[in-house]
C-alpha cells in the first residue's frame, strides 16, 4: 500500500478547493468592478482605507482574503502542471518540486503579509 | 438495392504483408436504415472479403464494434450512414495496437480489467439459511449507472492520457472497480485501492472528460474517476489520523 501515501491527493484537494474559490469569488469580483464602473456602487465604497481596514486589519476579513487567494494559487499551478503534460511537455520531478515549491513559498508569503 | 452511394475510407493493415497501415477506398450503395456495420458487411461480402472487423450483437449491447469514425470513437452498429455526406473515414480504435484492419489488440485492456477485480468480493460469505441479501433501490442507484459498461473501449480511444501514459488504468476499468466498491454486497474496497488510487490509477487523469462524452451507455467514467479522487483525498487525510487503516 506504499502507493497510497503519494502526495497527489493533497495537491488535488488544494486544486479542488482553489477551483471552488475561483468559481465563487471571480464572478463576484467582475460584478463589483462592473457595478463601480457603471456608477451603481459609489467608487468610495472600494477606497483603500475602507478595503484595507477590513481585509488587512480585521481577522474575519483577513481570513476571507486568504481563502480567496491561497487555494487559487494551488489550483492554477496544478492546472498549469497537468496542462503541460496534456500538451506534450512532461515536466520531471525537479520542475514539479520547483512549481509546487514556489507555490508553497508564495502561499507562506501571502499568509505573512495578510496576517502581520 | 438503392442508388444512394457513399464513399468509405478504411484504414487497412495486414501484419503479414503491410509495413504500415494505409487507407483502402470503397464505394458502397446503401439504404436509409444502414449502419456503418451494414456497410462493412457489404464490403466484406461484395467488395473485399479480406476486410477484418469485430462485431456481434448489432444493437449496442456487446461492445465489439468500436471504431473511430471521422475522428470520433463510435460503435459501428449505431452509427448511421444517412448522417454523413461525402467520404467517411473509418479507423481502428486509437491507443491500441492494430492486430489487423479494424481489429485491435485488447490484451492490455483485459489485463487492466482483471487487475481491478470487477466482481463482488464478499468478506463474510452468508450461509444459504440466512436467506437473500437485500438491497434497497437507493443502494442500487449508487452503482447502477457504472454497471452499464459494455467494455467497448471507446473511452480508451477517446482518452488523451492513454496515448501519453499507456500504463494509465483508464476510464472503463476505474468505473467498473467503482461500481463494485459502491455495491453494498461487496467488501473488496481495500483490494482495489492499489489499482484505483495508485499513480497510474485516478491520479493519472487530468479530467479532460471526453471519455464520458463518447460512452454509448452513459456510464460517465469521468464522474467515477472524480468520485474516487475525492475518496482518495479523504483516505489520504485519514491515513495520518489512523495510520493502520492503510497498512493491511
Amino acid at each position: 500500500m506504499s502507493q497510497k501515501r503519494h502526495i497527489e491527493p493533497l495537491l488535488w484537494s488544494l486544486f479542488g478547493a482553489g477551483g471552488t474559490t475561483i468559481a465563487f469569488f471571480f464572478p463576484a469580483m467582475i460584478l463589483v468592478v462592473l457595478a463601480v464602473s457603471l456608477g451603481v456602487i459609489p467608487a468610495e465604497a472600494l477606497s483603500y482605507e475602507r478595503m484595507s481596514g477590513f481585509f488587512l486589519n480585521n481577522l474575519f476579513g483577513q481570513l476571507i482574503l486568504l481563502v480567496a487567494l491561497v487555494p487559487s494559487y494551488w489550483a492554477c499551478i496544478h492546472r498549469i502542471y497537468h496542462g503541460l503534460h496534456d500538451l506534450g511537455f512532461h515536466p520531471g520531478a525537479g520542475l514539479k518540486v520547483l512549481f509546487y515549491g514556489a507555490t508553497l513559498v508564495l502561499s507562506v508569503i501571502t499568509i505573512i503579509l495578510v496576517l502581520f | 438495392m438503392s442508388d444512394k452511394m457513399i464513399n468509405i475510407e478504411i484504414l487497412r493493415y495486414n501484419p503479414e504483408s503491410d509495413e504500415k497501415p494505409s487507407y483502402g477506398k470503397f464505394e458502397v450503395p446503401y439504404l436509409e436504415e444502414w449502419s456503418m456495420l451494414d456497410a462493412l458487411e457489404y464490403i466484406k461480402d461484395e467488395l473485399d472479403s479480406t476486410l477484418a472487423y469485430r462485431w456481434s450483437c448489432r444493437m449496442a449491447v456487446c461492445g465489439s464494434c468500436g471504431m473511430v469514425i471521422n475522428g470520433t470513437p463510435k460503435l459501428g452498429c449505431e452509427t448511421f450512414l444517412r448522417d454523413y455526406k461525402g467520404t467517411i473515414k473509418v479507423e481502428p480504435l486509437a491507443n491500441f495496437p492494430i492486430e489487423r484492419d479494424l481489429v485491435v489488440d485488447a490484451e492490455d485492456f483485459i489485463n487492466k480489467l482483471e487487475s481491478v477485480k470487477p466482481y463482488i468480493i464478499n468478506a463474510m460469505e452468508k450461509p444459504v439459511e440466512e436467506g437473500v441479501t437485500k438491497q434497497t433501490p437507493k443502494e442500487l442507484s449508487l452503482y447502477k449507472q457504472f454497471s452499464s459498461c459494455i467494455n467497448c473501449m471507446l473511452c480508451y480511444s477517446a482518452c488523451p492520457q492513454m496515448g501519453i501514459n499507456p500504463l494509465f488504468t483508464g476510464p472503463a476499468v476505474i468505473a467498473l472497480g467503482h461500481r463494485y466498491n459502491l455495491d453494498t454486497r461487496d467488501d473488496g474496497y481495500d483490494e482495489r485501492t492499489e489499482v484505483i488510487q495508485g499513480k497510474n490509477g485516478v491520479w493519472s487523469c487530468t479530467f479532460v472528460g471526453y471519455c464520458s462524452e463518447v460512452c454509448p451507455k452513459n456510464v460517465d467514467p469521468a464522474a467515477a474517476i472524480n468520485q474516487n479522487k475525492l475518496q482518495g483525498a479523504q483516505d489520504w487525510a485519514l491515513s495520518f489520523l489512523m495510520p493502520r487503516k492503510g497498512g493491511k
